[in-house]
């Protein structure tokens, strides 16, 4: 397939975000450019300048919200995809209505404790939905520790090992690749449904 | 009794267990993580009931900041 039919092909699909920080806004920013129809995101939180050092926004977005800063960076780039914002604080109560149309959520929290909260609902609320994790991604180099894997459906990203610290921040190298492993997971999952 | 437990064969005394005991017998000391047990999730709150017995398949994902 060329990048038009792969387009075609992804034309109705739903992808869910869960979460607008260095995962979530560069795996959209890649699920956007090969053209997911609709993306769901949600995030509460607004652009602050220590962002920059790996989130898809600019120096003049700062202050701003998240979701609605991603709308306007991904309307720049494939003005055909559909985005849908919440600017909420996900928690176990609203997760499965925000993302009970999507073909595949990508988790993209910060927070240990929110990736649990997350998996845990929409693996008992949403269980026919896959879920693509993204999981240690701290600091620079370490190239080949960074990995695939999967367990049933929970798809996971990143090289479970390297959490975060003051002395070993996120950075948009390790970051990045991460994020892209995670939409080239979700790209392999929505053109394998499409092809049955 | 035998499982497969994060994909490796474990030998665990007795016929029954609880996930919170396999946990402990196992020393997953992490704070955080998901359990499933032959492909379904339980959830934290039901660790101390949720039973594991001869032949499941388990699998306790760690899970760490970042993102």
């Amino acid at each position: 397939m060329n990048t038009f039919e792969i387009a075609g092909r992804l034309e109705n699909t739903i992808v869910g975000i869960a979460g607008c920080g260095g995962l979530g806004s560069n795996c959209a920013v890649a699920l956007a450019r090969v053209g997911v129809g609709t993306l769901i995101v949600a995030d509460f939180d607004i652009i602050s300048e220590s962002n920059l050092n790996r989130q898809y926004y600019f120096f003049d977005q700062i202050g701003f919200k998240k979701v609605f800063m991603l709308k306007e960076n991904i309307g720049r780039i494939n003005p055909r995809v559909k985005i849908i914002t919440h600017d909420v604080r996900l928690l176990p109560i609203n997760i499965p209505s925000v993302f009970a149309g999507c073909d595949v959520i990508v988790e993209a929290f910060d927070m240990a404790d929110q990736k649990e909260m997350l998996l845990e609902s929409v693996q008992t609320n949403l269980p026919g939905i896959p879920v693509v994790v993204g999981l240690g991604m701290a600091g620079w180099g370490m190239n080949n520790n960074i990995h695939y894997r999967k367990i049933d459906n929970i798809h996971i990203c990143g090289d479970e090992i390297s959490e975060i610290r003051p002395d070993l921040p996120p950075l948009a190298p390790r970051v990045g690749i991460v994020a892209n492993m995670q939409a080239n997971t979700v790209l392999e999952l929505l053109l394998s449904k499409e092809q049955k | 009794m035998q499982i497969l437990l994060n994909n490796n064969q474990e030998e665990i005394p007795g016929d029954l267990i609880t996930v919170a005991e396999l946990l402990k017998f196992k020393n997953f000391t992490f704070k955080m993580l998901i359990t499933k047990i032959n492909g379904v999730l339980v959830q934290k709150s039901s660790y101390e009931i949720a039973t594991i017995r001869d032949g499941d398949i388990v699998n306790v994902l760690h899970l760490i900041s970042g993102g």
